[in-house]
Protein backbone atom coordinates (compact mmCIF):
# COMPACT_ATOMS: atom_id res chain seq x y z
CA UNK A 1 0.00 0.00 0.00
CA UNK A 2 3.18 2.40 1.10
CA UNK A 3 4.51 2.11 -2.85
CA UNK A 4 0.98 3.29 -3.91
CA UNK A 5 0.56 6.20 -1.48
CA UNK A 6 4.19 7.58 -2.44
CA UNK A 7 3.43 7.37 -6.06
CA UNK A 8 0.15 9.43 -5.57
CA UNK A 9 1.37 11.85 -3.33
CA UNK A 10 5.14 12.47 -4.22
CA UNK A 11 4.26 12.11 -8.14
CA UNK A 12 1.07 12.38 -9.26
CA UNK A 13 -0.82 14.86 -7.09
CA UNK A 14 2.74 16.34 -5.87
CA UNK A 15 1.84 17.32 -1.95
CA UNK A 16 5.14 16.58 -0.65
CA UNK A 17 8.39 16.46 -1.61
CA UNK A 18 10.17 12.87 -1.36
CA UNK A 19 12.21 13.42 1.13
CA UNK A 20 9.51 14.42 3.36
CA UNK A 21 7.60 11.71 2.64
CA UNK A 22 10.22 9.16 3.54
CA UNK A 23 11.04 11.28 7.00
CA UNK A 24 7.14 11.23 7.68
CA UNK A 25 6.96 7.14 6.70
CA UNK A 26 9.85 6.67 9.47
CA UNK A 27 7.39 8.31 12.34
CA UNK A 28 4.33 6.38 11.05
CA UNK A 29 5.73 3.52 11.32
CA UNK A 30 6.74 3.90 14.79
CA UNK A 31 3.63 5.44 15.82
CA UNK A 32 0.36 3.20 17.13
CA UNK A 33 -2.17 1.90 14.29
CA UNK A 34 -1.85 0.56 10.81
CA UNK A 35 1.27 2.23 9.09
CA UNK A 36 -1.52 2.94 6.07
CA UNK A 37 -3.88 5.55 8.37
CA UNK A 38 -0.86 7.26 10.20
CA UNK A 39 0.91 8.05 7.03
CA UNK A 40 -2.68 9.04 5.31
CA UNK A 41 -3.68 10.84 8.82
CA UNK A 42 -0.05 12.81 8.07
CA UNK A 43 -0.43 13.78 4.45
CA UNK A 44 -4.25 15.01 5.23
CA UNK A 45 -2.78 16.81 8.42
CA UNK A 46 0.52 18.29 5.96
CA UNK A 47 -1.82 19.93 3.64
CA UNK A 48 -4.99 20.76 5.50
CA UNK A 49 -4.81 20.45 9.50
CA UNK A 50 -6.95 18.37 11.23
CA UNK A 51 -9.54 18.61 8.78
CA UNK A 52 -7.56 16.94 5.93
CA UNK A 53 -6.87 14.41 8.15
CA UNK A 54 -10.08 13.79 8.75
CA UNK A 55 -10.72 13.48 5.23
CA UNK A 56 -8.10 11.37 4.44
CA UNK A 57 -8.13 8.74 6.71
CA UNK A 58 -11.48 8.50 5.48
CA UNK A 59 -10.61 7.52 2.38
CA UNK A 60 -8.42 5.44 3.20
CA UNK A 61 -10.90 3.72 5.23
CA UNK A 62 -13.87 3.66 3.72
CA UNK A 63 -13.20 1.03 0.59
CA UNK A 64 -11.77 -1.93 2.92
CA UNK A 65 -14.63 -1.34 5.60
CA UNK A 66 -17.48 -1.59 3.00
CA UNK A 67 -15.80 -4.74 1.39
CA UNK A 68 -15.18 -6.41 4.78
CA UNK A 69 -19.13 -5.25 5.56
CA UNK A 70 -20.38 -7.34 2.66
CA UNK A 71 -18.11 -10.32 3.02
CA UNK A 72 -19.11 -10.35 7.00
CA UNK A 73 -22.40 -9.99 6.06
CA UNK A 74 -22.59 -12.43 3.17
CA UNK A 75 -20.42 -15.26 5.37
CA UNK A 76 -22.11 -15.12 8.40
CA UNK A 77 -24.89 -16.70 6.44
CA UNK A 78 -22.55 -19.44 5.65
CA UNK A 79 -20.52 -20.54 8.69
CA UNK A 80 -21.95 -23.68 9.07
CA UNK A 81 -21.78 -24.73 5.56
CA UNK A 82 -19.72 -27.91 5.43
CA UNK A 83 -17.89 -26.49 2.44
CA UNK A 84 -16.81 -23.74 3.23
CA UNK A 85 -15.78 -25.21 6.77
CA UNK A 86 -13.85 -28.03 4.41
CA UNK A 87 -11.58 -25.33 2.26
CA UNK A 88 -11.36 -23.04 5.13
CA UNK A 89 -9.63 -26.72 7.00
CA UNK A 90 -7.21 -26.05 3.96
CA UNK A 91 -6.60 -22.07 4.24
CA UNK A 92 -6.09 -22.11 8.28
CA UNK A 93 -2.52 -23.24 8.56
CA UNK A 94 -1.75 -21.39 5.20
CA UNK A 95 -2.60 -18.58 7.04
CA UNK A 96 -0.25 -19.26 10.01
CA UNK A 97 2.61 -20.01 7.34
CA UNK A 98 2.11 -16.92 5.72
CA UNK A 99 2.59 -15.04 9.23
CA UNK A 100 5.49 -16.76 10.10
CA UNK A 101 7.02 -16.83 6.97
CA UNK A 102 8.14 -12.97 6.70
CA UNK A 103 9.50 -13.14 9.97
CA UNK A 104 13.27 -13.35 9.63
CA UNK A 105 13.24 -10.58 6.93
CA UNK A 106 11.34 -8.60 8.88
CA UNK A 107 13.70 -9.32 12.14
CA UNK A 108 16.99 -8.29 9.81
CA UNK A 109 15.20 -5.11 8.59
CA UNK A 110 14.40 -4.27 12.29
CA UNK A 111 18.00 -4.30 13.01
CA UNK A 112 18.03 -7.01 15.51
CA UNK A 113 21.10 -8.69 16.59
CA UNK A 114 22.33 -10.80 19.01
CA UNK A 115 22.25 -8.36 20.91
CA UNK A 116 18.48 -7.58 21.01
CA UNK A 117 17.42 -11.33 20.24
CA UNK A 118 16.56 -12.00 23.77
CA UNK A 119 13.61 -8.94 23.75
CA UNK A 120 11.97 -10.80 20.83
CA UNK A 121 12.42 -14.33 21.82
CA UNK A 122 11.31 -13.40 25.52
CA UNK A 123 8.16 -11.41 24.13
CA UNK A 124 6.86 -14.36 22.34
CA UNK A 125 7.32 -16.81 24.89
CA UNK A 126 5.75 -14.00 27.88
CA UNK A 127 2.54 -13.43 25.16
CA UNK A 128 2.48 -17.20 24.19
CA UNK A 129 3.05 -19.17 26.61
CA UNK A 130 2.03 -17.12 29.55
CA UNK A 131 -0.51 -15.50 28.34
CA UNK A 132 0.87 -11.78 29.50
CA UNK A 133 -1.38 -9.45 27.28
CA UNK A 134 0.83 -7.16 24.60
CA UNK A 135 -0.12 -3.97 26.26
CA UNK A 136 1.68 -4.82 29.32
CA UNK A 137 4.84 -5.69 26.63
CA UNK A 138 4.50 -2.59 25.03
CA UNK A 139 4.16 -0.48 27.95
CA UNK A 140 7.06 -2.30 29.17
CA UNK A 141 9.38 -1.66 26.14
CA UNK A 142 8.67 1.99 25.91
CA UNK A 143 9.69 1.90 29.70
CA UNK A 144 12.67 0.05 29.13
CA UNK A 145 14.16 1.94 26.11
CA UNK A 146 13.55 5.17 28.20
CA UNK A 147 14.74 4.33 31.09
CA UNK A 148 18.29 2.90 29.17
CA UNK A 149 18.33 6.35 27.59
CA UNK A 150 18.41 8.18 31.39
CA UNK A 151 20.76 5.67 32.80
CA UNK A 152 23.17 6.12 29.64
CA UNK A 153 22.36 9.99 29.86
CA UNK A 154 23.30 9.94 33.85
CA UNK A 155 26.60 7.89 33.41
CA UNK A 156 27.79 10.26 30.37
CA UNK A 157 27.61 13.30 32.82
CA UNK A 158 30.07 11.70 35.80
CA UNK B 1 -29.64 -1.69 26.94
CA UNK B 2 -27.74 -4.91 26.28
CA UNK B 3 -26.91 -3.74 22.64
CA UNK B 4 -25.91 -0.50 23.94
CA UNK B 5 -23.26 -2.33 26.42
CA UNK B 6 -22.18 -4.77 23.84
CA UNK B 7 -21.59 -1.17 21.67
CA UNK B 8 -19.60 -0.04 24.53
CA UNK B 9 -17.46 -2.95 25.22
CA UNK B 10 -16.14 -3.27 22.13
CA UNK B 11 -15.43 0.64 21.76
CA UNK B 12 -13.03 0.72 24.59
CA UNK B 13 -11.53 -2.78 22.92
CA UNK B 14 -10.93 -1.68 19.81
CA UNK B 15 -9.46 1.54 21.14
CA UNK B 16 -7.22 -0.29 23.37
CA UNK B 17 -6.27 -1.89 20.02
CA UNK B 18 -5.52 1.45 18.13
CA UNK B 19 -3.81 2.55 21.52
CA UNK B 20 -1.44 0.59 21.85
CA UNK B 21 -1.21 -1.26 18.51
CA UNK B 22 2.80 -0.55 17.54
CA UNK B 23 3.65 -2.36 14.41
CA UNK B 24 0.59 -2.47 13.09
CA UNK B 25 -0.80 -5.39 11.12
CA UNK B 26 0.17 -9.13 12.27
CA UNK B 27 2.18 -7.04 15.65
CA UNK B 28 -1.53 -6.10 16.14
CA UNK B 29 -2.86 -9.60 16.28
CA UNK B 30 -2.25 -11.08 19.75
CA UNK B 31 -4.21 -8.58 21.00
CA UNK B 32 -6.77 -8.44 18.86
CA UNK B 33 -6.91 -12.45 19.78
CA UNK B 34 -6.82 -11.15 23.80
CA UNK B 35 -9.66 -8.94 23.34
CA UNK B 36 -12.11 -10.76 21.15
CA UNK B 37 -11.56 -14.34 21.67
CA UNK B 38 -9.85 -14.94 25.11
CA UNK B 39 -11.77 -11.89 26.85
CA UNK B 40 -14.60 -11.24 25.77
CA UNK B 41 -15.56 -14.86 23.95
CA UNK B 42 -16.99 -12.59 20.50
CA UNK B 43 -15.70 -14.91 18.56
CA UNK B 44 -14.03 -18.61 18.06
CA UNK B 45 -10.26 -19.52 17.20
CA UNK B 46 -11.61 -20.96 14.15
CA UNK B 47 -13.91 -17.57 12.91
CA UNK B 48 -10.87 -15.21 14.25
CA UNK B 49 -8.14 -17.52 12.20
CA UNK B 50 -10.65 -16.93 8.97
CA UNK B 51 -11.16 -13.06 9.58
CA UNK B 52 -7.53 -12.94 9.26
CA UNK B 53 -7.37 -15.32 6.17
CA UNK B 54 -10.05 -13.09 4.68
CA UNK B 55 -7.76 -9.79 5.55
CA UNK B 56 -4.87 -11.54 3.88
CA UNK B 57 -6.69 -11.68 0.91
CA UNK B 58 -8.72 -8.32 0.25
CA UNK B 59 -6.91 -4.69 0.19
CA UNK B 60 -6.90 -3.03 3.46
CA UNK B 61 -4.87 -3.51 6.94
CA UNK B 62 -5.33 -6.29 9.62
CA UNK B 63 -6.53 -4.34 11.94
CA UNK B 64 -9.21 -2.31 10.49
CA UNK B 65 -10.80 -5.62 8.12
CA UNK B 66 -10.93 -7.77 11.49
CA UNK B 67 -13.07 -4.75 13.75
CA UNK B 68 -14.93 -4.24 10.78
CA UNK B 69 -15.68 -8.15 10.50
CA UNK B 70 -16.20 -8.49 13.96
CA UNK B 71 -17.87 -5.84 14.66
CA UNK B 72 -20.82 -7.31 12.44
CA UNK B 73 -20.09 -11.07 13.48
CA UNK B 74 -20.13 -11.11 17.31
CA UNK B 75 -23.23 -8.67 17.09
CA UNK B 76 -24.98 -11.06 14.76
CA UNK B 77 -23.67 -13.87 16.79
CA UNK B 78 -25.46 -12.42 20.05
CA UNK B 79 -28.58 -12.84 18.36
CA UNK B 80 -29.54 -9.00 17.25
CA UNK B 81 -29.80 -7.99 13.35
CA UNK B 82 -28.09 -7.68 10.57
CA UNK B 83 -28.57 -3.69 10.27
CA UNK B 84 -27.37 -3.71 14.20
CA UNK B 85 -24.58 -5.40 13.51
CA UNK B 86 -23.84 -2.99 10.87
CA UNK B 87 -23.64 -0.34 13.59
CA UNK B 88 -21.31 -2.42 15.24
CA UNK B 89 -18.73 -2.76 12.46
CA UNK B 90 -18.95 0.83 12.49
CA UNK B 91 -18.53 1.79 16.44
CA UNK B 92 -15.46 -1.26 16.38
CA UNK B 93 -14.10 0.52 13.16
CA UNK B 94 -14.59 4.31 14.93
CA UNK B 95 -12.91 2.75 17.84
CA UNK B 96 -9.81 1.54 16.54
CA UNK B 97 -8.85 4.25 14.29
CA UNK B 98 -9.58 7.34 16.55
CA UNK B 99 -6.54 6.90 18.77
CA UNK B 100 -4.60 6.89 15.76
CA UNK B 101 -6.13 10.41 14.59
CA UNK B 102 -5.16 11.45 18.57
CA UNK B 103 -1.57 11.34 18.09
CA UNK B 104 -0.94 11.60 14.82
CA UNK B 105 -2.46 15.12 15.41
CA UNK B 106 -0.21 15.95 18.26
CA UNK B 107 2.93 14.40 16.19
CA UNK B 108 2.44 16.62 13.60
CA UNK B 109 2.50 19.84 15.44
CA UNK B 110 5.82 18.71 16.52
CA UNK B 111 7.49 16.80 14.19
CA UNK B 112 10.42 18.62 13.38
CA UNK B 113 11.66 17.93 16.97
CA UNK B 114 10.23 14.75 17.16
CA UNK B 115 12.47 13.16 14.66
CA UNK B 116 15.40 12.89 16.25
CA UNK B 117 14.87 12.98 19.47
CA UNK B 118 17.36 10.72 21.71
CA UNK B 119 13.98 9.48 23.72
CA UNK B 120 12.14 8.39 21.25
CA UNK B 121 14.78 6.63 19.04
CA UNK B 122 16.19 4.49 22.54
CA UNK B 123 12.10 3.63 22.89
CA UNK B 124 12.29 2.81 19.81
CA UNK B 125 15.41 0.24 19.60
CA UNK B 126 13.48 -1.74 22.74
CA UNK B 127 10.26 -1.64 20.75
CA UNK B 128 11.28 -3.50 17.54
CA UNK B 129 12.58 -6.37 18.92
CA UNK B 130 9.59 -6.42 20.63
CA UNK B 131 7.61 -5.83 17.97
CA UNK B 132 8.64 -9.05 16.04
CA UNK B 133 8.33 -10.87 19.28
CA UNK B 134 4.48 -10.32 18.93
CA UNK B 135 4.29 -11.40 15.28
CA UNK B 136 6.17 -14.45 16.69
CA UNK B 137 3.35 -14.75 19.49
CA UNK B 138 1.07 -14.42 16.92
CA UNK B 139 2.04 -17.39 14.74
CA UNK B 140 2.31 -19.54 18.28
CA UNK B 141 -0.92 -18.70 19.02
CA UNK B 142 -2.60 -19.80 16.21
CA UNK B 143 -0.35 -23.10 16.08
CA UNK B 144 -3.16 -25.00 18.05
CA UNK B 145 -5.61 -27.75 17.67
CA UNK B 146 -8.64 -25.67 15.93
CA UNK B 147 -5.91 -24.45 13.34
CA UNK B 148 -4.02 -28.21 12.82
CA UNK B 149 -6.55 -30.97 12.83
CA UNK B 150 -4.08 -33.44 11.56
CA UNK B 151 -0.62 -34.08 9.80
CA UNK B 152 -2.35 -32.89 6.60
CA UNK B 153 -2.46 -29.52 8.03
CA UNK B 154 1.11 -29.42 8.88
CA UNK B 155 1.91 -30.34 5.42
CA UNK B 156 0.22 -27.51 4.32
CA UNK B 157 1.84 -25.01 6.68
CA UNK B 158 5.02 -26.17 5.51
CA UNK B 159 4.65 -25.84 1.75
CA UNK B 160 3.27 -22.54 2.14
CA UNK B 161 5.90 -21.38 4.29
CA UNK B 162 8.42 -22.41 1.74
CA UNK B 163 6.52 -21.08 -1.14
CA UNK B 164 5.80 -17.59 0.69
CA UNK B 165 9.65 -17.42 0.89
CA UNK B 166 9.99 -17.72 -1.92
CA UNK B 167 7.70 -14.62 -2.91
CA UNK B 168 5.27 -16.14 -3.98
CA UNK B 169 1.77 -14.07 -4.21
CA UNK B 170 0.14 -14.66 -0.72
CA UNK B 171 -3.30 -14.57 -2.05
CA UNK B 172 -2.51 -17.44 -4.44
CA UNK B 173 -1.21 -19.34 -1.48
CA UNK B 174 -4.49 -18.88 0.44
CA UNK B 175 -6.97 -19.62 -3.26
CA UNK B 176 -4.35 -22.79 -3.49
CA UNK B 177 -4.58 -24.10 0.01
CA UNK B 178 -8.16 -23.63 -0.10
CA UNK B 179 -8.53 -25.69 -3.29
CA UNK B 180 -6.27 -28.55 -1.37
CA UNK B 181 -8.59 -27.88 1.87
CA UNK B 182 -11.46 -28.82 -0.44
CA UNK B 183 -10.24 -32.13 -2.00
CA UNK B 184 -8.46 -33.48 1.28
CA UNK B 185 -11.30 -32.95 3.65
Amino acid sequence: MIPIMRNEVVNKKLWMEDTDFMDMLAIAQSMPGPIALNTALFVGNKRNGFKGSLFSGLGVILPSFIIILLIAIVFTQFKENPVIERIFKGIRPAVVALIAAPLLGMGKSAGITLKTLWITIIVALFVWLLGISPMYIIVGAIIIGLGYFWYLKHNMKK
Amino acid sequence: MELINLYLDMFLSFFKIGLFGFGGGYAMLPMIHDEVVNINNWISMNEFTNIIAISQSVPGTIAFNSATYIGYSATVNLGFAAWQGVIGSFVCTLAVSTPPLIIMTIICAFFSKLKDNPWLQSSLSVLKPAIIGLIAAAALLLMNGHNFIDYKSWIIFAVVFIASIKKVDPILLIILSGVVGLILY
